[in-house]
């Protein structure tokens, strides 16, 4: 188990700093740099230069590669250029609302998922099997901030039972959840029509096993057995999807929150594009992908836990 | 089954006649604004109501899946392009640097958020449908890239690529003429699955204003105009959803048919 950790510990620390070289060189493709935004058009060669020579950007690219990475480790992500305030602490506050949005779907969708492919499994090719189906491929096929529309035109417009938007903040924890419901029910569904298909089709693949036979013969019913036995080896890839999904309810989260006026961190990032603030995406990102990265690590560890086998690859 | 590859196939084709018809005819001009007929409801000569400019809805739709059809289809293109030979190579000299390289890149690549990638390219390098494509379109690339790979790993084992090997045939030789043949079908189920999250990812985009820019319209576009509309007038929100919706059913549905119809072992799970 040790040596596994510490391989998945390498691996780790090497794609964190791969994914940061790769965002940190797509933003240095820009023509201009941070000084001449800075200063405008109207700026003297000079001045240029001096503002180019204190802000390090006469300095060759590895080397400012190195000290961006040095600074944000210590949590240093430098200022927007805009707010003139420090970068990560508008992180950090942005966190507050896109983080407990994605947990937030991701658990919806378990909670949803888990009955659901359950009971397609359980009556396999019977009609509520078959309609469970169809009804995920539709989920599927939902572009997630379109089913946010339609649902804030029923639940907010229609019924007046839910906000439309906006984010009152965690002072009044009630309200802050009420309004982050719309948002993460509409993240979740795609995603838990997603997973309710893979757990059916996990589930199904156990049915010919030897176990599954041994537990049937013993006098358990289908039922029993699937829940008992089954549904813990169809653990597996359920973990592995729903490690995937995690990013795609983070990525997802930066649509959504457009949709309910939510300031969270896929707000700021489009603030920031439209304001040609980039040093703001790009540590929006470089957070963003880290998170989803660290999210893969968590799971495999996850895995080993749940299936030993894998320890030893 | 066969009735749900049926019915994709339906949807999909519907979608691509749409946009194909639009090349040469919509049913209204576009670009005419009439402010007296805005924000009609559904008619006989506006099937699907008209916009917040008097616009007819069913054109500007037909239009856009031009644009959403065409941003997926160049997206799969060029994953496929370079995926495809990556693939190939990488299982014609599986264990070696290259298959190495190939596949630890695709790690990489997975470990990525696609759309958080894609919004900061198109942040950087402008938004537009063409960069659009790109971001979408780096995507597919490991994508075919382990497809291809999963697919020629076996058949370099059968006996018949043996004896093309024995009788002094290259790799790259092989892997044309009898790789690449069995591993289509693969390649084709795959780039439907992918042609359909380019749908959607495309209209992410665009609704969130990074992919078709003005005057084009694009189903993620028409989206986005009518979120403030949608209280006034719903049927301008759920118009392009719902051609949205059904065109990514139908490429699912078309895809998940064809798989089953070529690879016969995955019938027995259903």
């Amino acid at each position: 188990m040790l040596g596994y950790l510490l391989r998945r510990m390498i691996s780790l620390g090497l794609s964190l700093l791969v994914a940061s070289a790769l965002i940190f060189s797509v933003v240095e493709l820009v023509p201009g740099d941070p000084a001449s935004f800075m200063l405008g058009t109207g700026a003297q060669p000079e001045t240029l230069a001096a503002l180019r020579s204190q802000m390090g950007l006469d300095q060759p690219l590895p080397l400012r590669y190195a000290r961006w990475l040095a600074a944000i480790l210590q949590g240093d992500f430098g200022q927007s250029f805009t707010y003139k305030t420090p970068i990560a602490g508008m992180i950090a506050e942005r966190m507050t609302v896109s983080l407990p949005l994605a947990v937030m779907a991701l658990l919806l969708a378990a909670v949803i998922a888990f009955p659901v492919g359950l009971f397609a499994a359980a009556r396999r090719g019977r009609i509520g099997d078959a309609a469970v189906m169809g009804g995920t491929q539709l989920g599927i096929a939902l572009p997630n901030f379109w089913f946010a529309m339609l649902l804030v035109l029923l639940f907010s417009v229609r019924l007046r039972l839910l906000p439309a938007g906006g984010f009152p903040g965690w002072g009044q924890p009630v309200a802050a959840l009420t309004a982050l419901l719309l948002p993460a029910v509409a993240l979740a569904l795609p995603q838990a029509a997603i997973l309710a298909r893979v757990l059916r089709s996990a589930l199904i693949e156990t049915q010919g096993q030897d176990y599954i036979r041994t537990a049937r013969a013993k006098g358990l019913s289908a039922a029993q057995t699937l829940r008992r036995h089954a549904l813990r080896n169809a653990m597996v890839p359920v973990l592995t999807i729903m490690g995937m999904q995690f990013s795609f309810l983070l990525a997802g989260a930066i649509i959504i929150e457009n949709v309910f006026y939510l300031p969270g961190l896929g707000r700021l990032i489009f603030q920031a594009i439209s304001q040609r603030d980039l040093i703001v995406v790009q540590s929006a990102v470089l957070v963003l992908v880290a998170a989803v990265i660290a999210v893969t690590f968590l799971v495999d560890l996850a895995y080993a836990a749940v299936d030993p086998r894998l320890r030893r690859r | 089954m066969r009735a749900g590859m049926i019915l994709g196939a339906g949807l999909a084709g519907l979608a691509l006649l749409a946009a194909a018809l639009s090349l040469v005819w919509t049913p209204h001009d576009i670009t005419q604004m009439a402010i007296a007929q805005r924000l009609q409801p559904p008619s006989a000569v506006h099937p699907f109501g008209t916009d917040q400019f008097g616009r007819d809805i069913l054109s500007m739709a037909m239009l856009g899946a031009r644009v959403s059809i065409a941003v997926a289809l160049v997206a799969v293109g060029i994953g496929m392009g370079a995926g495809v030979p990556l693939g190939l190579i990488a299982a014609a000299h599986r264990g070696g640097w290259i298959d190495e390289l190939v596949m630890r890149g695709n790690d990489l690549v997975f470990a990525f958020p696609s759309l958080v990638i894609a919004i900061l390219i198109t942040a950087v390098f402008g938004p537009s449908a063409i960069n659009a494509i790109i971001a979408i379109g780096i995507f597919n690339i490991p994508v075919f890239a382990r497809v291809t790979r999963g697919g020629a790993l076996p058949i370099w084992t059968l006996d018949y690529v043996r004896a093309a090997e024995v009788a002094g045939k290259g790799r790259a030789l092989i892997s044309l003429q009898h790789i690449l043949p069995n591993i289509a079908n693969l390649l084709i189920v795959q780039g439907t699955i992918q042609f359909s999250l380019g749908i959607l990812a495309e209209a992410g985009l665009s609704y969130v204003g990074l992919g078709a820019q003005p005057p084009t319209p694009s189903w993620g576009r028409m989206l986005a105009e009518a979120q403030t509309l949608v209280t006034l007038a719903p049927h301008v929100a759920i118009i392009p959803g719902l051609c949205i919706v059904l065109t990514v059913l139908g490429l699912n549905l078309l895809g998940d048919g064809l798989r089953d119809a070529l690879d016969p072992r995955l019938k027995t799970l259903r």
